[in-house]
């Protein structure tokens, strides 16, 4: 049976409700899941390798339709939206930044796209995010740390209500993880952002997760 | 295991000398003098700029459908696209005059002859330019499906998730990052354009001062015994060829 999992304290902002997928050709699968993850709070999503976390958060954000069940942000059934039309912001693993793209112009992305400049915004991101002297750099002259700022910056521009987070610390060392996972919840607090991080590492879900979910065989099984 | 490679390397150096004798028997066959006065013919000339005009615009318009088909090909998924994919080489690998009756037949069609009522491509400019397009578009295809297949998808999802549409995410993602593909695949359809004979002179004639090219010039010099200026012509075309080659290999792409 699938587990719900529920908060009692405020509204909840995405609820999962019996989604199921299936690789195309594969026998890998999300089965019925379901789960709620209430405003404003950190969440954390544990499994091992393959079982199926990424699929979960492209579902989420719609870069991939599930086989069944609905998304909903707030009350409003997202499944059938444009990954555009949700703002639900999301980092990938590698990053993705976009080649060739200044960091500036990286952060302006979001902006671009609904034909909006807010110069204030990008300095202020940019200074949240400690990377106001890399504006003018390309992707291929960050460190694996300022690149994981610059694209967490790139997703906060697009100013989302949820931020999806895959292994975004990974590539880390000890000492700037430390400093990573700092800047991650201070930026949760900051822009009352609901965040759904999906980790191997039991530190990370200890210090970061608010709410702690684990996948496994395709289902959510414990908190 | 030395003897094993010291034999494939000698069969590479013999396959080359015998590239490198070609070229340097073509080369010395006449002198410089010669080269000077068949370059000052006002019939190659001719020839020279059709040619440089005609590839250049067959190659424009073999890279404006070689970017979204090879697009599409890269991206989606979907079924047939197995026999769509082959179905796209089919250009490469018919032979060159087969594509010339193909042509000719077409535009003896109903809907040929509605086409030519617009813009008429029998015997004429516009008919060199289609039939080098016909062939160079398979190969800029190609060209372009290779470069999406390297270049991630990822970068272009994390737009749409940043309120990019798929419009949005294509031309100022994919677009820009594809941009070296799309000099390769310019430059591939140029040169392919540049060495296509068959399907002109069957489609579009060999008349000269008017739909004559480089290689139709080469075929027309040697039909009257004049081996000095074919020799010439194709001594420039080499030239051309290697330059070209040169540029694709600059931009990281291969021919």
């Amino acid at each position: 049976m699938p587990q719900e999992k529920k908060f009692n304290l405020t509204i909840p902002v995405i609820s999962l409700k019996n989604i199921s997928w299936k690789a195309p050709g594969e026998g890998f699968k999300l089965h019925d899941i379901s789960l709620t993850i209430p405003d404003n709070t950190y969440a954390v999503l544990m499994g091992s390798t393959g079982c199926g976390k990424t699929s979960l958060l492209e579902i989420v954000c719609g870069l991939r339709q599930p086989n069944q069940g609905q998304i909903f942000l707030d009350d409003r059934d997202v499944t059938l939206l444009e990954p555009r039309e949700r703002r639900i912001g999301y980092v990938p693993q590698d990053l993705a930044l976009f080649p060739g793209r200044r960091v500036k112009a990286q952060l302006s992305f979001a902006l671009q796209m609904r034909g909006l400049s807010d110069e204030t915004l990008i300095q202020q991101l940019a200074e949240d995010l400690r990377i106001t002297h890399l504006l003018e750099r390309l992707p291929e002259q960050l460190s694996g740390g300022e690149k994981q700022r610059v694209a967490l910056a790139r997703a906060l521009a697009a100013q989302p209500r949820v931020l999806l987070l895959d292994e975004p610390l990974s590539a880390l060392d000890e000492s700037t993880r430390e400093d990573a996972m700092t800047l991650l919840r201070t930026l949760q607090s900051k822009h009352a952002l609901t965040v759904l991080h999906v980790t191997h590492s039991s530190s990370e879900a200890n210090t970061l997760g608010q709410l702690r979910l684990r996948l496994d065989d395709g289902q959510i099984v414990s908190v | 295991m030395r003897t094993f490679w010291l034999s494939l390397a000698l069969i590479t150096a013999a396959y080359l000398l015998f590239w490198l004798l070609l070229l340097w028997a073509t080369a010395a066959y006449s002198p410089p003098e010669v080269w000077l006065n068949t370059v000052m013919k006002p019939e190659i000339r001719y020839a020279a700029a059709l040619s440089l005009l005609t590839c250049t615009a067959a190659a424009a318009i073999a890279l404006l459908f070689a970017v979204p088909i090879g697009y599409f090909m890269a991206r989606c998924q979907f079924r047939g696209k197995t026999l769509l994919d082959a179905a796209l080489d089919i250009p490469i690998v018919l032979p060159p005059m087969v594509i010339g009756i193909c042509l000719l037949i077409f535009f003896q069609t109903s809907i040929g002859r509605s086409i030519e009522q617009v813009i008429s491509f029998t015997y004429t400019i516009a008919g060199v330019v289609l039939a080098q397009f016909v062939v160079a578009a398979a190969f800029a295809i190609r060209t372009m499906r290779g470069t999406f297949d390297h270049l991630s998808a990822r970068p272009e999802e994390v737009a749409l998730t940043l309120g990019a549409t798929r419009f949005q995410s294509f031309w100022h993602v994919a677009l820009p990052t594809a941009r070296r593909g799309m000099l390769a695949a310019f430059c591939i359809a140029w040169a392919r354009s540049l060495g296509e004979f068959g399907p002109i002179l069957v489609f579009a004639g060999a008349t000269r001062m008017r739909t004559e090219v480089l290689p139709t010039t080469v075929w027309l010099e040697l039909s009257v015994g004049n081996l000095d200026s074919a020799v010439t012509v194709s001594l420039a075309m080499i030239l051309i060829a290697v330059i070209v080659l040169v540029a694709v290999r600059a931009t990281g792409e291969k021919v």
